[in-house]
């Protein structure tokens, strides 16, 4: 088996070319070989089942400094060698400790008690997009400063410096970005919270930030360091996962009229409504990438020590034994089993305030402007070509 | 047929992800202190089971357990 596998080898990652994910016939088994953009070679898995047991298990390792880990692009030389405190690539115990600061901040209770700030700051998103008259662009007035002021005002970041951690994002999730541009990027991500974390130690506000300085940092749990690690990766992952999100969600929407009308007439619909565009939509398409750290197996598949595998969320999500015509967008399916915040101990943190900011955003997207329409044709719709998947622009009329 | 069926959560391995207390908000709660998982009831009603087993299967740390006569 490993040998025919072996004369398979696929280009990696698969690019963006629209809705549908493009996604390799592997065969029923859906396991395969991929060459990276670094040389290295990885498995692919794609099956859902496959992606539960791998995700879960202790045998591999998120810490891209780890030898034979998985790398979609390359680490300049220069660079140091792991980001401190960024959570997604530690593994436990560290990662526990870590995660573990943050569970209370994200948790349901915590995210309902920010619904009415979330709410009105979807209303003033909504005005501003009127304000600039027809057609207008839904990202830039809508999708993209919605979830970033939410996250500046959990976090404690100024909105009014936007334009600068938006740009340095941006850099730093493009694919066309050098190693160079990104390296920079994230440099000047981590000089401005460092700025921001000293000024919030010596006047405390009622964000996340301060809170962290003064209950882990000043007592010696975490170091500043990290607590600028953590606070580049919420600002990053805060305010482009929901913002591709509301901009693909409402294209997919504007593409599926009669669902959408249903939807408008049973408001209900909006949590499953949600939870199918994250499946369908998958935006972190190029999945997951983890290295073994010991022989181990997935799927029947003897995987060696210091192999890299990549766990293909999209694909995932499109599995047709859990998901019947995974291809097509069905709000009342019931998605619940979907991977698109991921899965095992790495699953995203934040998913309940990206499920509140779409359920709300939508639905009052949806209900205040009753003539949304796409003002481009649904095929010169300009995708991102980034880490996550979304629309460059969605020009719209209502 | 009535059946029987516990559940066992484990604090060491949870994530704070939320999920169950998405899934099963009357068997699952979040911690207020530390947002981890508490479990509200060991034997739930057997309205509540298929909302469990699907809490059990949906947990990203597979810290749920589910007994079942």
């Amino acid at each position: 088996m490993s040998d025919t596998l072996a004369t398979n080898v696929l280009t990696y990652p698969f690019g963006n070319a629209g809705l549908q994910p493009l996604l390799p016939d592997l065969g029923p088994d859906g396991v395969g070989r991929v060459r990276l953009p670094t040389g290295q070679q990885a498995w692919l898995f794609t099956r859902h089942e496959h992606l539960r047991e791998l995700l879960r298990s202790p045998d591999f390792s998120s810490d891209f400094t780890r030898p034979g880990f998985p790398l979609i692009r390359p680490i300049p030389e220069d660079m140091p060698r792991r980001p401190d405190g960024s959570l997604i690539r530690m593994d436990p115990p560290e990662h526990t400790k870590f995660r573990r600061m943050l569970t209370p901040e994200f948790m349901i209770k915590h995210i309902r008690t920010l619904e009415p700030l979330i709410r009105q700051t979807v209303i003033d998103g909504l005005a501003e997009l009127r304000a600039a008259g027809q057609p207008a662009d839904l990202v830039e007035h809508f999708a993209l400063p919605v979830p970033s002021m939410v996250i500046c005002h959990l976090l404690g970041v100024p909105y009014t410096d936007h334009d600068y951690f938006q740009e340095r994002s941006r850099i730093l999730l493009a694919w066309s970005s050098t190693p160079e541009q990104a390296r920079d990027a994230i440099e000047e991500l981590r000089d401005y919270l460092t700025r921001l974390i000293a000024a919030r130690r010596g006047e405390p506000g009622e964000d996340l930030i301060s809170r962290l300085a003064a209950e882990r940092v000043a007592t010696g749990e975490m170091t500043e360091e990290e607590l600028v690690g953590l606070s580049v990766l919420l600002l990053i992952a805060g305010h482009e996962t929901t913002s591709n999100m509301i901009g693909l969600s409402t294209l997919v929407l504007l593409e599926h009229p009669a669902q959408l009308r249903r939807l408008r007439e049973r408001p209900e619909l909006i949590d499953d409504t949600v939870e199918e565009l994250l499946r369908y939509l998958t935006i972190v398409r190029t999945g997951l990438t983890r290295v073994a750290i010991t022989d181990t197996e997935v799927g029947g598949h003897r995987i060696a020590a210091g192999e890299g595998v990549i766990a293909l969320l999209s694909a995932a999500n499109r599995d047709t034994d859990v998901f019947p015509d995974g291809e097509e967008f069905d709000l009342e399916r019931g998605s619940h089993q979907h991977m698109a915040f991921g899965f095992g101990i790495h699953q995203c943190i934040g998913q309940p305030l990206a499920r509140a900011e779409l359920r709300i955003a939508l639905s009052e997207l949806i209900t205040r402007l009753p003539g949304l329409a796409l003002a481009v044709e649904a095929d010169d719709v300009r995708y991102r070509d980034a880490v996550v998947f979304g629309v460059q622009r969605l020009p719209v009329t209502w | 047929m009535s059946a029987r069926l516990r559940v066992a959560v484990d604090r060491d391995a949870c994530c704070g992800s939320g999920n169950c207390v998405r899934t099963a908000p009357e068997v699952f709660d979040q911690d207020d202190t530390d947002g981890l998982v508490v479990l509200r009831q060991a034997e739930p009603p057997e309205s509540e089971h298929d909302a469990v087993r699907e809490a059990a299967y949906n947990c990203p740390a597979a810290a749920i357990e589910v007994d079942e006569d």
